[in-house]
């Protein structure tokens, strides 16, 4: 566990650097968070974003398919709006956890 | 009279047959389950049975032999629910008209979800272990297989028993040093996850593990196609992965019953409670086991420890009293690490697994966490423990449904 600040705001992160309480995100943490990760958020990657805070909110567990199936975006559309580990970088910037298994 | 109805007589549905049969007097409650299948099979042997550990008749029972007295077995393919009319219309079409609702109908693998992987090669060089069929002709073709590369294959999450895939990988380690051609054969663990491990504590206590019985490890692989021809799997940053033999554990779905019925989310779970395991589809209808849509590990003792609950919250529902948010997504599981040893895990939706004691706080006589040849005695008495105990839903003596922290190092 440590702190991290974005965007002038102090949040709590695990190891690997997610934010451990989602009560502490917004959107400007969310941006420095992709900045850090060599991002630059555009509407598009915005709309990824609300739709994996949406899903997590509901419990749903996450895969690179469903979000290819949310008609949000597709598969090769969300690998290119945040290379090299789509869904590692995409929830880390939501501000929620990576998705896990249960070891 | 009023009715009761179970949909599923897997370990789910027969759970609550048994203890529902038990809490409802005979003389208010009709109490029915349905299912087409014959046989009740003994899921977790379908790990053991590919390395010819277990015999086939050791994994498998007559359903009928598990269904109490007093519960009547309807032997039909279920159509759909109609929720509006309290009505299950079967494929035969009578309908059974209910007063309550359990949905325990599970999940199945779904190969057709993935380009290429169930056509002609399905069964060939490309297997899977999730099915009675898949586990026997996957032992058939590991008794003459020559070696070569074994790619051990997650598709996506989530997953029944989503360490089976990892346990496979080590048991297959075991399986071709005990064979003496370890050297012939390379294995990987293929996973869309960043890691086999993926918890912190797991990950610092046991990665080790792959190491130790050299498994290559491709993290981050999100499948997109079989090429069963040139036998690679591609995934859709075009990393490609060469196998002769695969070991898949193909998208797992719930029941095409309840997309036909039409409620479900897009992999046919049913939106539930994950507290109560009341549905989100209407009040009189609850779900359990696999055929949620609740983050909690698809497991045989995750839905043992529903099952207390369950019957609890319907019995409460009966009487008019307010539901109880019981379930913490309490899981328990033996992880066979092969040569004879085995892992046990205790965790729930907020506590990650962890070592310690189990389940007597400090005692034992089980560690967590940790490898030993005490664990893989429990895993393999479990067997006898699911059949006499489990499904007819006795309590397992110490373990509670709710998980325990004591004895554990948080």
């Amino acid at each position: 566990m440590s702190e991290k600040t974005y965007a002038g705001v102090t949040v709590n992160c695990n190891d690997e650097g997610y934010l451990t309480d989602f009560a502490q995100w917004n959107k400007e943490v969310g941006a420095a968070i992709a900045k850090e990760e060599g991002i630059e958020m555009t509407d598009k990657h915005w709309e990824v974003i609300n739709y994996l805070q949406e899903q997590h909110k509901n419990g749903v567990p996450l895969s690179i398919r469903k979000v290819g199936k949310s008609g949000v975006v597709n598969i090769k559309e969300l690998y290119k709006l945040f290379p090299g580990g789509p869904l590692k970088k995409s929830t880390k910037i939501a501000g929620i956890p990576k998705p896990v298994s249960c070891i | 009279m009023k009715k009761l109805l179970i949909l599923g007589a897997g370990t789910s549905g027969t759970m609550m047959a048994n203890h529902l049969r038990k809490k409802l007097p005979n003389n208010e409650w009709d109490i029915t389950i349905v299912d087409k299948e014959k046989t009740h099979y003994y899921q977790p042997g379908f790990l053991f049975l590919p390395f010819d550990i277990y015999k086939s008749k050791q994994v498998k029972k007559s359903i009928d032999k598990f269904i109490p007295k007093g519960v009547n077995l309807v032997r039909e393919q279920i159509d759909r629910i109609n929720k509006d009319e309290d009505q299950v219309i079967l494929q035969n079409g009578k309908t059974l008209s209910y007063d309550i609702l359990i949905i325990a109908t599970g999940t199945n693998i779904a190969p057709q979800e993935i380009e290429g992987m169930s056509g002609k090669y399905w069964h060939k060089d490309i297997f899977d272990f999730y099915t009675y069929r898949g586990a026997k002709n996957l032992r058939n073709k590991l008794r003459e297989w020559k070696g070569g590369k074994l790619v051990v294959h997650i598709c996506e999450m989530p997953i029944k028993c989503p360490v089976a895939p990892l346990e496979f990988a080590f048991l297959a380690d075991s399986f071709f040093i005990n064979k003496n051609m370890r050297d012939k054969v390379e294995i990987t663990f293929v996973t869309p996850m960043d890691g086999a491990f993926t918890k912190p504590k797991a990950s610092k206590e046991l990665s080790y593990l792959l190491e130790e019985k050299n498994i290559k490890l491709v993290p981050n692989f999100n499948i997109e196609r079989v090429d069963g021809e040139n036998k690679k799997i591609i995934d859709y940053a075009e990393q490609e992965v060469d196998y002769d033999l695969l070991v898949t554990v193909p998208t797992n779905m719930g029941d095409e019953l309840i997309e036909r019925s039409g409620f479900g989310d897009d992999l046919n779970f049913v939106p539930t409670d994950k507290a109560t395991l009341q549905t989100k589809v209407k009040e009189n209808i609850f779900a359990i086991g696999d055929a949620t849509n609740i983050p909690a590990s698809k497991a045989g003792s995750v839905a043992h420890f529903e099952a207390e609950i369950l019957t609890e919250n319907i019995v409460r529902y009966i009487d008019g009293k307010e539901l109880k948010n019981k379930f913490d997504g309490h899981a328990n599981c033996f992880i066979e690490t092969g040569h004879g040893k085995a892992l046990l895990i205790d965790f729930n939706y907020t506590h990650e697994p962890v070592p310690g004691s189990f389940p007597l706080p400090g005692v034992g006589p089980l560690r967590l966490l940790k490898e030993s040849y005490m664990n893989h005695m429990g895993k393999l008495a479990f067997r006898w423990i699911y059949w006499n105990m489990l499904i007819k839903g006795k309590h397992i003596p110490f373990v509670t449904p709710e998980m325990s922290t004591a004895g554990k190092e948080f």
